[in-house]
């Protein structure tokens, strides 16, 4: 399992045109679900995380002089994914994007009214990308500050840093609003 | 910020965006359009811009490495 893995690997790396076609396509069939949904957890709309999902086998094709098969492929196509998700939520506007349309929990809290969650949701879609990217991970989602920092391609640390930056800047932007965390 | 304003803060931003939950599906096959992108051309390069300050910043590298050759290899180190 682990040869054929190997040679997979090495055939996407530097097959022939053939096993390379053959390698890309199996390992995108292998792959896609989990760079969807790590996209989708990052940017919170279907429809862009398809696009972006798109977008980063097409970084990973071309990228594909720089892959070292030894590191595996799942955490080389996290960092992409990662890096393309960011460009996207530096080029999208806070206000334009789309509310979450992604099945979730109910964990709403009766004394927090739907308006003040809303303009919590609009405070941290203004943060900057790559606070917000971190701190959606790692606060939002949960994820170990080392999966988080792995695929940000940034120390552990600077994660921490990170997250604590963007609750700071949440939580003044929030009381600018009137709204006491 | 004390621990328990962070984490009321936290719990607040997890109901203004709850964590996706489970495991998520693209809603179509998105290997057709990975294919096209593939095909698709490859966009021009970017055209390479200058502007008046670069065109001056240059001209006085070069009058100022005219008068001092031997800030030559100072330059050199610092490219």
């Amino acid at each position: 399992m682990a040869d054929r893995s190997n040679g997979l690997l090495n055939a996407f790396r530097q097959g022939s045109p053939e096993a390379l076609e053959a390698a890309f396509e199996t390992l995108f069939h292998q792959h896609q679900r989990a760079v969807y949904g790590w996209i989708l957890r990052i940017v919170r709309n279907p429809a862009t995380a398809e696009e972006l999902t798109v977008e980063t086998f097409w970084r990973i094709y071309r990228a594909r002089a720089s892959f070292q098969p030894s590191r595996g492929f799942e955490g080389w196509a996290r960092r992409i994914a990662t890096r393309a998700a960011l460009d996207w939520l530096r080029s999208a506007r806070p206000e334009a994007e789309l509310p979450a349309e992604i099945p979730a929990p109910a964990v709403e809290d009766a004394a927090v009214s739907a308006e003040i969650r809303s303009k919590i949701a609009l405070a941290f879609r203004r943060l900057a990308p790559k606070l917000r990217i971190a701190a959606t991970l790692a606060v939002i989602e949960e994820l170990p500050h080392k999966d988080v920092a792995e695929a940000l391609g940034i120390s552990v640390a600077a994660v921490k840093l990170r997250v604590f930056r963007a609750l700071r800047l949440l939580r003044r932007n929030l009381q600018q609003q009137g709204i006491t965390p | 910020m004390n621990a328990h304003d962070e984490d009321r803060l936290k719990k607040l931003l997890q109901q203004a965006l709850p964590p996706v939950e489970g495991e998520q599906e693209p809603g179509r096959d998105l290997w057709p359009a990975v294919l096209r992108r593939l095909d698709a051309r490859p966009a021009a390069p970017a055209p390479v811009f200058w502007s008046w300050f670069d065109g001056a910043l240059l001209a006085g590298l070069a009058v100022f490495a005219a008068f001092l050759p031997a800030s030559i290899p100072v330059f050199l180190y610092y490219l």
